[in-house]
């Protein structure tokens, strides 16, 4: 609690106690109404002086002039009637409990979700001759070395020159296993070093770091407001006039033909009192905050309230194949051997050495799958073709390594493999070898992540990929996804994407990918996910909702947790709103009293505070 | 061009009360209050002088919730 609220607090005790305390004394008339404007005015003043500042400035109605009458109106029929005095200085009071309770709440969840937040680094290490000095990560200029000790916040993005270590990326991607990195490793801010001490050479400013980038997308998530909010401010707008309205008119019509002016006066007040739209108000946005905030922790970063609202509503799920749901990593699966003049290790041998020079990826993960390339063999005149393969000549010897069109043209008699995957025939002198089958694994929560979205309340979910139509059919099968689209050219991802998108009667369709080049496809859906995005700006750039590691299992969760906020913001809105239409309407005809409305304005605040607090803990 | 200010209100509804003011300021395109973060984002009109704008803005501000504060 700050200095505001304990001193709200303890005005608050103050008043109570006096007003206890004056329902043990004998006393009448003038007298009563001055000892009762004790515990009044010190829990009112600075209501009282808010409703004069805005009747001088021609405010209209806002609550503290509404409290101000409502509490006054009390004062003047209770002394009129000789009645209870309570009431009145209650009105005030548990008003600024309300307030009070609020404003802590409030605090409390921005407290909690800048701790959960927790990657702002303070300070960077730089090495002078004096030692390590601390400065400002905003002063470090790029390619600056920082020295970062174990325990310490890695505070710019940047890459290893200088030790090993393991690093806690829990902060960004709600994932627990700590990372190895070593010399060359680029690491990004916001991770926590935990053993060895690494030199960085900076690669980023620090306001364009990973760190700095995520806060402050975090922050601005929750100006980009939802259509709750919008509808909930509307409200606001008009409910207090049409409620202050509704009570002139109970003040005056009724007295007017039935007589009795002070039963219908106080059934006015009533109305004054619940007129406040405060937790209508607190709750919505509150509850948009805490499950933007409880998001962020698990490491799905959702970029405004308005996307948490849209992918609450999705119903089909459109993802794309390579990088999503497979790791979009190729890796030899099997090596046949249809010559025996080479063993597998050989096949391997000189598939490798060919496709030393090459960058594709199928080259990649042939010299991943044989490390010891660079080996006494000598290779001489590659010669890529397009389409084809790479030839080279290795001891001596032409190798040939490439697809069927290949095998043919160099008049090798290739044999077709049933192992579903990627195949890369090898000939060597004309004569053909054998072959090697490449393929993407599919991510270990792959299928988890379908039944979950499933049972989340997903209707559709489709598969798209550029790859052939045998590799789709065996990936979506084994993952339970009977909606796919093969062999798609990148532009034909957004024709097929705006089919589907074409085809939804309600709900909202949500695009995954991995942000690398189906941007277009992300911008154009409903909710644009991106995954894996840590590192990648582009991707963070292009997507609504951005999961900071690769695991498929944060779409299903990113889902549950929107649904779940949503469903709290329906509640708190229906709540709300009901019981202080039924408070009205009780108050209308006579059914309750003030002590009620009290509950209608305070006690339904604090509850929608706490319900929308819910928010925070992520469902599992 | 955008400019974001720290603020200080008490309550989510002043602070509605809060962006309504600002967006009627003139020489603001539009402004977004954020009452979780306490801050207020605010996009002028070109060529402006914003010192000058945010003056009245926190003028104008104040004079509907007496408690507010913008940090200019």
């Amino acid at each position: 609690m700050n200095v505001k609220q304990k001193k709200n607090l303890a005005r608050i005790i103050i008043a109570a106690a006096l007003l206890i305390a004056l329902n043990f004394v004998e006393i009448h008339g003038v007298e009563k109404l001055l000892l009762y404007a004790v515990p009044y005015l010190i829990i009112s003043y600075d209501i009282l002086l808010k409703a004069i500042h805005g009747l001088k400035n021609l405010r209209g109605l806002d609550e503290n002039l509404l409290m101000t009458i409502a509490s006054l109106g009390a004062f003047a029929l209770a002394i009129y009637e000789g009645g209870d005095c309570n009431e009145a200085v209650a009105v005030m009071l548990f008003y600024q409990v309300g307030e009070l309770f609020e404003s802590v709440a409030v605090g409390r969840s921005r407290k909690n979700i800048s701790e959960l937040m927790d990657i702002r680094p303070d300070y960077a290490n730089i090495e002078t001759a004096n030692g390590l000095e601390q400065v400002d990560p905003d002063e470090v200029e790029v390619g600056t070395i920082i020295v970062v000790q174990p325990g310490e916040k890695i505070p710019i993005d940047g890459v290893i020159v200088a030790g090993t270590s393991t690093l806690n990326t829990i902060a960004l991607t709600g994932e627990s296993l700590p990372r190895d990195v070593s010399i060359d490793s680029e690491v990004v801010s916001g991770c926590i070093n935990l053993n060895g001490v690494l030199k960085i050479r900076t690669t980023k400013e620090f306001g364009e770091s990973t760190a700095s980038k995520i806060l402050e997308l975090v922050e601005d998530a929750s100006s980009r407001k939802s259509k709750s909010e919008d509808f909930i401010a509307k409200f606001a707008r008009i409910y207090t006039p049409i409620v202050v309205s509704c009570a002139a008119m109970l003040a005056i019509v009724p007295p007017i033909i039935f007589g009795d002016w002070s039963t219908w006066i106080y059934r006015a007040l009533i109305f004054l009192v619940i007129s406040c739209p405060c937790a209508l108000v607190i709750s919505i946005p509150l509850s948009f905050f805490a499950g933007i905030g409880g998001a962020s922790r698990e490491g799905i970063l959702i970029k405004g309230s308005n996307f948490l609202e849209t992918l609450s509503k999705v119903t089909t799920v459109v993802m794309d194949k390579t990088g999503t749901l497979t790791r979009g990593v190729f890796e030899v699966v099997a090596i046949h051997s249809k010559n025996l003049n080479f063993s597998e290790t050989e096949l391997l041998h000189l598939a490798a050495h060919v496709e030393r020079y090459s960058t594709h990826p199928i080259a990649n993960s042939l010299r991943k799958a044989y490390p010891n390339e660079r080996d006494d063999c000598t290779i001489e005149n590659v010669e890529e073709i397009s389409g084809r393969g790479i030839r080279a000549t290795v001891n001596g010897q032409i190798v040939t390594v490439g697809n069927e069109k290949f095998m043919d043209e160099v008049g090798a008699k290739w044999i077709a493999c049933r192992k579903i995957g990627t195949v890369i025939h090898i000939a060597v002198d004309g004569e053909y070898a054998g072959h090697v089958v490449i393929s993407d694994a599919i991510k270990p929560h792959a299928k988890q992540s379908v039944d979950e979205m499933q049972i989340a309340g997903v209707e559709k979910i489709f598969m798209l990929t550029g790859d052939s139509e045998k590799i789709a059919a065996k990936v979506a099968t084994e993952l339970g996804i009977k909606n796919y689209r093969s062999e798609l050219l990148p532009a034909d991802k957004v024709t097929e994407f705006e089919k589907i998108l074409s085809a939804q009667v309600t709900g909202k369709v949500a695009f995954v990918g991995d942000g690398i080049n189906d941007a277009p496809v992300l911008s154009r859906a409903d909710v644009g996910i991106a995954m894996g995005a840590l590192g990648s700006d582009a991707a963070i750039e292009a997507a609504d909702v951005v999961l900071m590691d690769d695991d498929p299992l944060k779409i299903s969760r990113a889902i549950k947790i929107s649904r779940k906020c949503l469903s709290i913001v329906k509640q708190n809105i229906f709540f709300a709103i009901g019981v202080k239409v039924l408070c009205l309407l009780l108050g209308a005809i006579g059914l309750a009293n003030m002590w009620m409305a009290i509950f209608a304005d305070v006690g339904v605040m604090i509850l929608a505070v706490l319900n929308a607090i819910r928010c925070l803990v992520a469902p599992k | 061009m955008k400019k974001t200010y720290k603020i200080d209100v008490d309550c989510a509804n002043c602070a509605n009360l809060m962006e309504l003011e600002a967006k009627k300021t003139s020489g603001v395109k539009d402004a977004v209050v954020n009452f979780m973060t306490l801050k207020i984002k605010v996009e002028f009109v070109d060529g402006v002088d914003v010192k000058e704008v945010m003056e009245r803005v926190r003028e104008n501000c104040k004079r509907v919730e007496k408690d507010c504060e913008i940090f200019l």
